[in-house]
This record gives C-alpha cells, structure tokens and sequence, in this order.
C-alpha cells in the first residue's frame, strides 16, 4: 500500500536571544492509510513541534527549515497559505491537547462546528451544514442537543469529543491527536480513546497519537516511535517496542514502567534531558546511555532499517549491518 | 495517647443559589483514623468530582467541614489558636499537582526554601538556613549546587516538583498531603518523585496522604486505599487485594479502564455505562445506581460497606452476606 502520509527529513528551529535549539532535527517517518501511530518522549524531545510542523503552525520564532510533509499526493510544505487554510481539517486535522481552551466559550458549539465547514466550502445548504454537523457529532457519542449548546454546559470528557468531532467533520485523511486525554481521568479517558478508535476506522484516516502515557499507547497504537531531543530514536510495531525495545532510550523507558508484578520497584532514567540549545556532541542520549561508546561522543547515530523492518538510530546495532 | 489525625463523620456540602438551593454532597461521612507512631501512606483514589480534593482541603484546614470534625492530636483544626495553629501548619505540610504555578517566577527557586525557614523560625543564622536546605535538597536526591540561585524557568519539573517535597521535608512534617503530585510529571521522572516520597515515609516516619486517581503509581507506593466515588467510600482495604482483586463494581470498572503498559493485558473488557454528564439525579441510594452493571432495586438505600476480608470491604449488596463494618471502623480496614 501507499504510504498516506511521507515526512521526509523534517527540520524545525525555534531562534532565541541564546541561540538557535533544533526542536526537529531531520525526522523522517511513513504511515499507511489506517495506520496508528504512538509519538512519545520526554516533555522538550520535539513532540508537538512535529505536530504543530505537519500543520503549518509554528510561529516565530520558530521556523520550518526544510523537509516535505506529504498527506495523500499532496506536499503541504510547498502549498500557499490559503491552500494549507484548506487543508486543514479536510486532508490533516489536530485535536489539541486541552480541549477546555480550545473551544470559542461565547460561541455555541454548533456554530463553532458550522464555521469549520463553511471556510472550506461556501456553497453547502444550511440544512446540509446542520446535517452534517449534528452526524458527526452522533458518530462521537453525542447528542444532537449539544448542537447548540455553549462549551460550559459539557464536561471535559464531552468537550475533547467537540474538538474529535470537528476534527472528523471534513474526513482528513490524517488525525493529529496532541495527548488528546492527558486532563481525563481514566474511565472518560477509556471513553474518548474509544471514540477516536470508531471515528477513524469508519473514515480510514492515519492517526498520529502523541504522549507520553507508554499505557495508552500499549492499548492503542500499532507502532511507536520514540522521539529524544529533536530525534526519532526508534521506530517499531508496539509489540516489539514492549516486549524487545532496541535503543538503550527505549529500553530505559520499558524498564521505567510500573506494572503489577514489580510492586515498589522504582527504575527511573537516570540524568536530565538535554536543553536543546546545548546538545551533547554525538549521539544526543550518552550521557545517560548505559552501553555509551566512544563513538557515541563523536558521531551522531542515523536512523537506519534493521532486517525486521525496525529501525534504530543508535551505533550498537551500526555494526550488525 | 489522642491519633495523629482523626476523622469523624466529616460531610462536606457545597451548596448554590439563594433562592432554589442546590447541594452538591464533595464528601459524605468519612471516619478515618491515623495513629502516630505508625507510618504509612494511604491512598484515596477516584475520578474527578470524587471528592478527594475536598478531603486534602479539610485536611489542611483550608475549608471547614459542614458537619463533623477533624481532629490533629486529639484538637480540631478548626479551632486552633496560637502556638497549637502554628504548630499544625508546620506538621501537615501538603505537595500540590502543579509544579510550575507554586513558584514564584520573579525569584530564585532558594525562596520557596527560605520562606518557611524565617517564617517558623527554624534557623538561628544565615548559614544555619542554608545548611538545611541543602540537607533537605539532599534528602529528595537533588544536588544542590544545580538547585540553589536558580530560576523555576531553568528547571525542569521533575526538579521543581522534588523542590517542593524537600520544602515540605524541611518543615519536618507528621503528615504529607501529596494531590496527584506525578500527574503532571514527565513518566520517566515519576519514578525518582515516588521513590523520594516513599523514603520519607520510612526514613523520616511521616504518614502520606496519597491523593490520585491513577491507581498504577497508587500500587507501587501505598500500602492501602481508600476508593471514593461522590463523595462515598466505595472499597477500602489493604491496596494488593484491592487492585489485584477489586470487588465493588465501580473499582471493578476503574481498574479496567486502567492503560497497563503491558502488551497483553488489554483493556476494556467492563462495559461501561451511561457517561458520566448524563446522570441528572443521584438520589440517596448508592452513588453509583445509574452507572452499574448490576444494579438491583434495594441500592435505591445506600449500602453500609460489607467487610470481605480482613482488610477488604465494598460498599455493595453483592456482598451482603459478609458482616457489614460501620463507617467509623474504616480504619481498621487499612493495614499500615
């Protein structure tokens, strides 16, 4: 199958009064059409920079540098800015991660929905705006009554299900969710994740779910990729991830997890995460690597393909190759 | 000798409007009863809206109860004046979600540290100051030469929130009121401000109050729990039986809904019901009539917990046929 969505090389920097940090450092990734995505790492590795980068919203002093972002055959990199207005929602659309902010308070929910569709197209009859409106927001376990109901009236539960529907209205071909759940508690997390499994599978788009709860992503996602400082560390099916992570990051962050069988047993990475505008030479992980090398310290790992379609950017599995 | 904290039948009622009152129950008839010479950290656990956060309120005296008491040392902390106020405010010392908004951006991170040290008097000279800072910087395993004469901006929040247990731990507190302190911490780092809380339990003897509704990290730090749903005690017990094996149905469904970072243990299997905005009324039978699977005409009466095990008990009908415990016994349910 095609790929739907192509991220070649990727660059993204934010300019500072200290200096230029790399948030995006050359990413590279495929997804299929239908395909799950977990994104995690650290809070600072890059992660809603990539997202806010698919979409074309950085603001300075941020700054795309150079890559392609390509959803269907479309390269939205090299789109207008009134071309990527409209691509928005209807080829790529982001649910952000604090659905209470996100949402107009004085406007009602249903006029907020019917805005979305009308920017992209003018000549769609009320009655079928409304319509369509009022489907989407049924496909998301909503009442039709919400339709006009203002952002205060719902619960967060019910308002990160406004921000999926609209997400959804236009049928994108790929969903950006922005740790769509991080303010839920567990059983209406359960609930939206649940939502935004249906929603997807009944328009076939790609999801990219970013995080770092590694639990959520165990439950929902069909591959991981875990991003350190700017970097894409490692890309694998979640299965292989959870049972043999291959980069010592990975692995690190397996072994960090609490399950039900290691009661009291504490394994936290040990040292910071690197402040991006001071990035270790080398591999950006070895001062925290436990396998650290000398070549490490020098030369910068490139994500390459292991034989079993993984890959790795790290300079232990280099060799093998 | 008087508990450390005691709890008896404290309610809590939040109520609106003048001319057509409404209530909203945040927590009803909770006896709970900590000893002083034991430590040990007990969880309370539940969603949003449980009525957790109303406890560690009441707890630190930042609200009063609208009926019952709450007693440190055998005094209400209601009524406390003077030396005995002051005395209260340096032994409970409470660590909050947030560890961005507790700090002052304008000053160094120091200041957090050196506020409670004037205030109560803790050090009879500059050196002597810092010497317990860096002790207690020390203590929640921070270096600090990297902490000290820093801004909160140039820390990360693992730090920050590690800043704030060792200011709790300077004041040498009896008991630690911690709301949800990981939630908003970076997983990796969860780990270290666990392992740091647990430490001050058994090496400085201090009762932690375990506030969350995340039962993973509950698990591997509490020794008991006490499960809350509207304001009701739900399922109390010894925290191994509890997760491993819930009873009530509401913990049934929590623990299902939990994401266990484990490949093959899925989640989802309870089917939830109803969505939680849609329940209008909840009468004064069980809490959780409308969202339970097997609800049965006689839960329009509030059920009284039903002791399963020595430590374990649910306040469910299922149960009935176990010996019921009143509500002031709860504490015997918690081992420590």
């Amino acid at each position: 199958m095609a790929p739907i969505l192509k991220i070649i090389n990727l660059q993204v920097s934010y300019y500072t009064d200290a200096g230029r940090a790399r948030a995006l450092d050359g990413v590279s990734l495929n997804l299929e059409p239908g395909e799950k995505l977990g994104l995690v790492g650290e809070s600072g590795s890059g992660k809603s920079t990539m997202a806010l980068a698919m979409m074309r919203m950085i603001k300075p002093p941020g700054r795309i540098e150079g890559g392609q972002v390509i959803v269907g055959d479309t390269d939205l990199t090299a789109l207008s800015d009134d071309e990527m207005l409209k691509a928005r929602l209807s080829k790529i659309s982001y649910i952000p991660q604090g659905a209470m902010n996100s949402l107009n308070p004085v406007m009602r929910i249903g006029a907020q929905m019917v805005d979305a569709v009308r920017a992209h197209d003018k000549s769609i009859s009320a009655s079928d705006v409304e319509e369509l409106c009022l489907k989407t927001l049924e496909s998301v376990d909503l009442k039709r009554s919400v339709f006009r109901m203002y952002p205060h009236e719902l619960s967060g539960g019910m308002k990160q299900r406004v921000c999926i529907a609209i997400g959804v209205l236009l049928k994108p071909q790929m969903i950006i969710a922005d740790e769509p759940t991080s303010a839920l508690d567990v059983v209406t997390q359960r609930q939206v994740m649940e939502t935004i499994d249906r929603v997807q599978d009944m328009i076939g788009a790609a999801v990219i779910l970013i995080g770092h709860d590694m639990g959520l992503m165990a439950q929902f996602v069909d591959k991981v990729a875990v991003m350190y400082a700017g970097r894409l560390m490692e890309v694998s099916q979640v299965r292989e991830m959870f049972t043999d992570p291959k980069h010592p990051y990975a692995q690190a962050l397996i072994k960090s997890l609490p399950n039900l069988d290691n009661k009291g047993i504490f394994n936290g990475i040990p040292g910071l995460a690197p402040a991006l505008l001071r990035l270790p030479r080398g591999c950006a992980f070895h001062p925290r690597c436990e396998h650290v090398m000398e070549i490490c310290q020098t030369i910068r790992p490139d994500l390459i393909p292991l034989p079993d379609g993984r890959e790795v950017s790290c300079h232990l599995y280099s060799e093998a190759n | 000798m008087p508990e450390l904290l005691e709890f008896n039948n404290v309610s809590k009622v939040y109520s609106r409007g003048l001319i057509s009152q409404t209530s909203t129950v945040a927590l009803s008839n909770l006896s709970l009863k900590l000893k002083e010479n034991q430590p040990t950290i007990v969880t309370v656990a539940g969603e949003s809206g449980s009525g957790k956060t109303t406890l560690a309120m009441l707890l630190l005296g930042f609200i009063s109860p609208t009926s019952g008491q709450i007693l440190y040392h055998g005094q209400d902390i209601n009524t406390l004046k003077g030396e005995d106020k002051i005395k209260f405010r340096r032994e409970v010392q409470a660590v909050f979600q947030d560890p961005f908004s507790v700090f002052n951006p304008f000053y160094p991170v120091d200041h957090l540290l050196t506020v409670p040290i004037k205030k109560f008097k803790l050090a009879k000279s500059k050196s002597e100051a810092r010497d317990r800072m860096v002790e207690s910087l020390r203590a929640v395993g921070l270096h600090p030469q990297d902490i000290l004469g820093r801004f909160p901006h140039q820390l990360s929040g693992g730090q920050r929130q590690r800043i704030n247990v060792a200011r709790a731990l300077l004041l040498q507190p009896r008991l630690l009121v911690a709301d949800e302190p990981v939630s908003m911490v970076d997983a990796s780092l969860r780990a270290n401000i666990l392992e740091t809380l647990r430490s001050l339990q058994s090496d400085y003897g201090v009762t932690i109050i375990y506030i969350t509704h995340d039962l993973t990290t509950a698990y591997h730090i509490a020794r008991s729990i006490i499960v809350l749903y509207h304001g009701a005690v739900m399922e109390a017990g010894d925290i191994d039986t509890v997760i491993k094996n819930p009873q009530h149905p509401y913990t049934k469904l929590l623990i299902d809904s939990i994401p266990w970072p484990d490949i093959n243990r899925r989640w989802g299997e309870t089917e939830i019901k109803a969505q939680e905005s849609e329940i209008e009324d909840r009468g004064p039978g069980c809490k959780f009539y409308a969202r339970c699977p097997f609800a049965m005409e006689k839960c329009k009466v509030a059920p009284p917990l039903f002791r399963i095990s020595e430590f374990q008990a649910a306040s469910c009908y299922l149960y009935e046929q176990h010996p019921p415990v009143e509500g002031e016994r709860l504490s015997e349910l918690l081992p420590v």
